[in-house]
């Protein structure tokens, strides 16, 4: 991916949800290589804008276009989505009760696999490379065998949505408040999970509430999104202006 | 019956040889009818008039109407109570002889019934219609002393057996459609496993109906002596026709002190079109009988199939010790009906049971589990776990529990935890988001609803009916 064009383009996106205008002429560039972080008030739209991104049914598109990796992301299936290299970390990850976690997984990485004309993965490399993901993530090896984040506490699930991103590897990481429900243990270790996965082919799109995950993963832009559209962007020191004085100054400046 | 009518009879009957040729009996019954089949198949006498006082008795009975199923009438005289395939008049005697039409029938069924099932190690008693047509593994099963064969065959070569246990689970009266399958019943299966021998293969019987406007009445009987065990599993299709068709079986299982049976089935027949028009009507009854102390019986069923489902796996828990267990999954789409469940009647002291029922409901189909924990006065310490739990797919189906519990002991532990649950959008999305596409995301979120049914089942059909659970499932959701 070359600096010329970028990872994720978004121009002007509208969308309406629940016959509600959420985003409202958005418009934010991720080139490959960065991190940007989304702050913003409750109900600003960035859940919305998570879900656009991944293609969630009852998000209606009013205007606007996104491409990803050059390609009109609007058109695609969900699925197809993913499989491109587009992962969302869900702010609250489903269970999904007698499904393997790593069952799923795998199903998830030959999805991608078949896509684009690869074998099925090898059982004993893929759960090798499981392993080492889990480590890093600090899960025991018994979470591979149990359902689907079922019966799993708030952080267990966040580290599992992060293991997931990490064994993936997708080209674009939206994370939507991965961080809400972690103590600063668990934080660290998955700011440690998404740091691993930076790169200069990868974007991560960082939805946040909180200036302390910024101190873990530090990013290269922030954005505050305000009344469904970008109100201002800056470094990573906005973070820690906005952790000061509240999102009001931004809200009344835009 | 007036000399009149005897000799007419006589004559009909005389027509009924000729018949023999088509070796379809024309529909109808009455006491002739009953009385053909079991000369057609050389029953000694004791036979003849146990098939008779069935059928008497069943002219007092009437059909059943108190399962939440919508049935179009039956009419029991348009159906032909006999039909075999037609073959050559030197009938196969081994496997090499069998009609090769046949037995390609049974491969696109999946049954592995040539060399494939030794490899699979699986013995096939496998029933066309109405008569057995090829057993395989008799010998081996034999040195183990485990006689495995049709019911036609274990009436000729093992009488005391049969006079000593048919009936003595499922009698004759016992129900409407079980007192016909005992008038009428045609052929079935038979398992003895005796003392202490631990049967060295699943054995499998593959039911499937072939011809046009037969009912197929079943009778399957297991024994399992002192200290023995056996696993068993029947596997069942049919073809697709517009019309109903009528299927009665009875099975009937024994387990004397420290003996298990394990009993799977995985139904598949055929459910009618999604408007509903076809399908069998199966009205089964299944029970068992932990006769012995510390005996085990477990029932496992996959039902996928049939327009209409009536059935109740159920074990009479008489040894002290005893302990049964029921594992259900029953699906039910478009137009189909189910009512389902299991009866544990607790007589012994300290017998345990288990029921895990799992409905699936989708389309326009409707499910039902009915389920009754009876624990008798004389069994003190009896304990029971019943879990109950259903999926809704889509907004036109219906899922109903019917939970029956009498406890006539107050020692007894009765626990029942039932749950309704949809597969919701955010599951689905969940895994779309992963790069999964629907169908197979369905059947993930169905196979993880079913899992501990699953599991019960013996490993090569565990796949089957998952790949069973997919196809039954597909275009279900979106």
């Amino acid at each position: 991916m070359s600096a010329a064009t970028p990872l994720l383009e978004i121009s002007n996106l509208s969308a309406k949800v629940g016959g509600k205008n959420v985003l409202q002429g958005l418009t934010l560039s991720v080139n490959a290589g960065e991190v940007h972080a989304i702050m913003g008030p409750n109900g600003s739209g960035k859940s919305t804008l998570a879900y656009v991104l991944a293609g969630r049914p009852g998000y209606e598109i009013t205007g606007g276009s996104v491409k990803f990796q050059g390609r009109d992301l609007l058109t695609m299936e969900s699925e197809e989505r993913a499989r491109a290299g587009m992962f969302l970390g869900f702010q609250y990850p489903v269970e999904i009760p007698g499904v393997n976690n790593v069952y799923l997984l795998k199903a998830a990485v030959n999805a991608k696999r078949k896509a684009t004309g690869l074998p099925e993965v090898d059982a004993y490399e893929f759960l090798q490379l499981v392993r080492g993901k889990m480590k890093l993530m600090q899960m025991d090896e018994s979470f591979l065998s149990r359902g689907v984040n079922e019966g799993f506490s708030g952080g267990e699930k966040k580290r599992n949505e992060i293991l997931q991103m990490l064994v993936l590897e997708p080209t674009l990481a939206v994370l939507d408040e991965t961080d809400s429900g972690l103590d600063i243990d668990a934080l660290k270790v998955v700011a440690r999970g998404v740091n691993s996965l930076r790169s200069a082919e990868r974007g991560v799109l960082l939805i946040t509430h909180y200036q302390r995950l910024l101190d873990h993963i530090v990013p290269d832009q922030v954005h505050v999104l305000a009344r469904g559209r970008i109100a201002r962007s800056g470094d990573k020191t906005l973070a820690l202006e906005l952790e000061k004085r509240g999102y009001d100054w931004v809200l009344e400046v835009a | 019956m007036s000399s009149v009518d005897a000799v007419l009879g006589k004559s009909y009957q005389h027509g009924f040889v000729t018949e023999i040729d088509s070796d379809t009996l024309p529909p109808g019954l009455d006491e002739d009818v009953v009385r053909f089949i079991s000369r057609k198949k050389r029953e000694p006498e004791f036979m003849t008039e146990w098939r008779l006082k069935a059928f008497r008795h069943w002219l007092t009975m009437r059909e059943p109407h108190w399962a939440k199923l919508r049935v179009k009438p039956i009419d029991y005289q348009s159906i032909s109570y006999f039909s075999a395939p037609k073959r050559d008049p030197n009938a196969p005697k081994s496997l090499e002889e069998v009609d090769p039409k046949l037995l390609a029938t049974y491969e696109k069924l999946g049954v592995p019934l040539h060399e494939r099932a030794r490899l699979a190690g699986v013995a096939v008693d496998a029933v066309f219609d109405s008569v057995s047509v090829a057993t395989t593994f008799k010998e081996r099963l034999a040195e183990a002393g485990v006689i495995f064969c049709s019911f036609s065959d274990a009436v000729q070569n093992h009488p005391a057996l049969i006079e000593k246990y048919l009936g003595s689970v499922v009698p004759q009266g016992d129900n409407f459609f079980a007192a016909l399958n005992s008038a009428v019943f045609s052929d079935g299966s038979f398992v003895y496993v005796p003392p202490g021998v631990r049967c060295p293969m699943e054995l499998s019987t593959y039911f499937r109906i072939n011809a046009k406007n037969t009912g197929q009445f079943e009778r399957t009987l297991i024994i399992a002596a002192p200290g023995s065990h056996v696993s068993y599993l029947e596997g069942c299709t049919a073809p697709m026709r517009d019309e109903n068709q009528l299927h009665a079986a009875v099975v009937e299982l024994i387990a004397e002190d420290d003996a298990e049976i394990k009993y799977s089935t995985v139904q598949n027949w055929y459910p009618g079109d999604e408007n509903g028009v076809g399908g069998i009507y199966n009205f089964v009854t299944k029970r068992g009988e932990c006769r012995g102390r510390n005996s085990r019986i477990s029932w496992t069923q996959v039902e996928t199939g049939s327009a209409i489902t009536w059935k109740y796996p159920s074990c009479v828990l008489r040894g002290e010790n005893s302990v049964g267990a029921f594992y259900s999954v029953a699906v039910a789409n478009n137009y189909q009906q189910a009512d389902t469940g299991t009866k544990m009647i607790h007589i012994g002291a300290n017998t345990k049971s288990t029921i895990v029922s799992k409905g699936i409901s989708a389309g326009h189909g409707q499910n039902s589990y009915r389920g009754l924990v009876k624990i008798l006065p004389s069994a003190e310490g009896a304990r029971n776990f019943t879990q109950c739990d259903s999926l809704l797919m889509g907004g036109d189906c219906g899922a109903h529990t019917f939970p029956y519990i009498e406890t006539r002991n107050p020692t007894a532990t009765v626990e029942h935890e039932a749950s309704t649950s949809k597969i919701s959008e955010d599951q689905l999305f969940y895994c779309l988001q992963r790069g999964i596409d629907e169908e197979d995301a369905v059947n993930m979120i169905v196979s993880g609803f079913c899992k501990t049914v699953l599991k019960e089942l013996p490993m090569e059909f565990a796949v089957e009916a998952q790949n069973l659970l997919a196809v039954s499932l597909e275009g279900a959701v979106g």
